[in-house]
């Protein structure tokens, strides 16, 4: 008799389908799976240490090149854990503003995920409607921050500034002309809360759109339908949280059960899954999307009619307007002293957590006093997923790795830090 | 997560487990306990219905060494006023040659453990120390929580700390081949060795590091932190008078 022996497969870290750098080597019995080991850290920048290196604000733009298609989340993570320590509040429109930007990010998140996990498993076009959908939103970011992803935007006592009352628009180019060009304006012409309005009354349609290619596609049910299959059990044993947790049925969502900002004001549905397959945990995202469209539109009703401060009056954590800088010594020495040596943190540790689109990102914070943090440490939630890599895929095929894959919705700057 | 829940955690872990945890309730509820007593006590906080902590949400490596060091002294100022130069190594001002050696600090390495509970919605925190700072150990904690493995790994890759028990303590963020634990405050904040393309050779070559350490912002530590000052100023509206 022919002796047959396992051999074992290297997948990427240069593959399409690896999602960034991840390095997958498989012992493989023909097709199936006998064992995964996932090799994580090609993109460890270290950042934890260098945070430790520099005063606290200047490691806010770390944060968004951490898991960089949920930019503002990661920065919330960082900001509250500041504020814990400083016993510091943001004023509520900030709040409400960094509520609705939570929610940009997560559909932001959500559509990078629906399209490219839709082209690992082989539908092309999902993942150039989801791209329309992205740039829109992105113009949200540039508009407030300047940068389309890496925003710096959130701050300990607020955000950098106010929503800007003119929304950015298109100008005529060899890409952008005649009726695109003014189909593009039509909706730039007012505000940023009207430009938001008018996308968020348009995207329930999209999603409509993106079910309609996959949630009856009967391929995209043979690739997901009962793959993966996670038990409740094995989801909490493993730490796992976010879509990953509810797609197995069990109702956890920090914005509900520890609200932060105005989530507790806010009203929207937590959507579960049952079977815990790689389908349920398509269905809870695209249920996400659409619930995180309402607390958008919550936020802009509210913002429009409650004008206010979006910084703390506190010139300790917050710089002083230009205006007062011409004027005033004492509001040009703060700010000198601000963006040099920064403000001391009282001693003292704390573990902040936000539900990110991807689980609950958590940035644990320990200060000895001092003007920079002495121990930065930030939970991503992919890790955590990505270890349990090799308990699931065991038995499966090769293709259902893939699979698997797009639906831990990996970012490697988060795993890998 | 209320008050009142945190402070009845609080009472049911010094209830339940008596000396063996040192249990601090403040903002957040913190549990520092002995190395040896990890793992009966992890078992207990998640099966018994009173904690029921199924998830074990992170877990990572501390180094406290230089904690609370300031490097430019401002309290007293001599006939030339103050001083204007940093003192000491803190991070990021060292090589590997200069690191600080023999500063002994008792009690240098921990772990630090973030439990959570679905059904109560509560969090808990656990401190362990490692009793030898030159061979630091802790159980590991994979046969209460599978999912630490991973974390675990992580920690003993950065921090050097042996996880005892543990089914695959590889390293897991660093470069295969690294030597060192890169987070331990007496590791060079600018690495040792540095990675780049030979033409001649044809491959990927290990070099030591080239670019000097460089700090711009010195580490303080002032007593106005707690920004009394601030909301005074702002309340008083000085820059209108």
């Amino acid at each position: 008799m022919q002796e047959i022996r396992n051999y074992t497969m290297n997948f990427g870290p240069q593959h399409p389908a690896a999602h960034g750098v991840l390095r997958l080597v498989m012992e493989m019995d023909g097709e199936t799976i006998v064992r995964a080991d996932p090799h994580v850290g090609l993109l460890h920048r270290g950042t934890e240490k260098l945070a430790e290196s520099k005063p606290f604000n200047q490691s806010i733009g770390y944060m968004d090149r951490l898991d960089y298609v949920s930019m503002m989340c990661n920065e919330h993570a960082y900001v509250r854990a500041i504020e814990t320590l400083l016993a510091i509040e943001a004023p509520e429109r900030a709040q409400y503003i960094r509520t609705m930007f939570d929610e940009i990010t997560r559909i932001l998140n959500h559509l990078m995920w629906i399209g490219s996990n839709a082209l690992d498993l082989g539908a092309m076009a999902v993942f150039l409607y989801a791209f329309r959908e992205r740039e829109e939103l992105m113009d949200c970011y540039e508009a407030v921050s300047g940068a389309r992803m890496h925003a710096t935007y959130y701050r300990p006592g607020g955000v950098y500034r106010d929503l800007p009352a003119q929304m950015p628009q298109y100008r005529e180019s060899p890409w952008h002309k005649g009726n695109d060009l003014k189909r593009l304006n039509s909706w730039r012409e007012g505000s940023m809360l009207d430009y938001l309005d008018a996308f968020t009354a348009d995207f329930p349609s999209k999603v409509d759109e993106y079910e309609e290619l996959l949630t009856g596609n009967r391929i995209w049910k043979q690739r997901t339908v009962g793959i993966g299959v996670i038990s409740p059990e094995l989801a909490q044993q493993w730490g796992m949280t976010g879509a990953m947790l509810r797609g197995s049925g069990v109702e956890w969502d920090l914005r509900k059960k520890q609200p932060y900002a105005k989530y507790a004001e806010m009203d929207f549905d937590i959507p579960v899954g049952v079977n815990g397959d790689c389908y349920d945990r398509y269905l809870v995202r695209v249920e996400e999307m659409r619930q995180s469209n309402r607390i958008i539109r919550q936020c802009v009703q509210w913002l429009r009619a409650n004008p206010g401060p979006v910084m703390l009056k506190n010139f300790k954590v917050a710089p002083p307007s230009r205006m007062e800088m011409k004027e005033d010594m004492e509001a040009m020495i703060h700010h000198f002293k601000l963006f040099t040596e920064g403000y001391c943190v009282p001693a003292g540790e704390t573990y902040c957590a936000v539900e990110a689109p991807k689980g609950e990102f958590g940035c644990y914070l320990v200060s000895d006093g001092a003007n920079k943090p002495f121990r930065v440490h930030l939970r991503a939630p992919g890790f955590a997923h990505l270890s349990s890599m090799d308990t699931i895929v065991r038995g499966h095929m090769l293709a259902d790795v893939v699979a698997m894959i797009g639906t831990y919705d990996l970012v490697f700057g988060e795993v890998d830090r | 997560m209320s008050d009142l829940q945190s402070g009845s955690l609080a009472e049911q872990l010094t209830a339940r487990f008596g000396d063996t945890l040192k249990v601090s309730a403040g903002r957040e509820i913190i549990a520092e306990l002995a190395a040896a007593d990890l793992i009966a006590v992890a078992t207990a906080l998640r099966d018994e219905p009173a904690f029921r902590f199924s998830e074990l949400i992170d877990l990572c490596g501390m180094d406290y060494l230089g904690y609370g060091q300031t490097e430019w002294d401002t309290d007293t100022a001599g006939g030339d006023g103050f001083s204007r130069g940093v003192e000491g190594q803190a991070m990021g001002r060292f090589t590997w040659a200069e690191r600080p050696r023999g500063a002994n600090e008792p009690r240098r390495f921990a772990a630090v453990i973030q439990l959570l509970s679905i059904e109560h919605n509560r969090r808990l925190r656990l401190r362990v120390f490692c009793e030898d700072d030159t061979l630091p150990v802790v159980p590991s904690l994979t046969p209460v929580w599978p999912g630490v493995n991973w974390f675990e790994r992580e920690a003993f890759d950065l921090y050097g700390i042996i996880f005892d028990g543990h089914p695959d303590l590889r390293r897991i963020l660093t470069d295969y081949g690294f030597v060192g634990h890169p987070f331990r405050k007496d590791f060079p904040l600018i690495g040792n060795v540095e990675v780049r393309y030979d033409p001649e050779q044809k491959r990927v070559i290990y070099e030591p590091v080239s670019i000097e350490p460089r700090i711009l912002v010195p580490r303080t530590i002032r007593n106005d932190a707690d920004l009394l000052q601030a909301e005074a100023e702002a309340a008083d509206d000085w820059q209108r008078n």
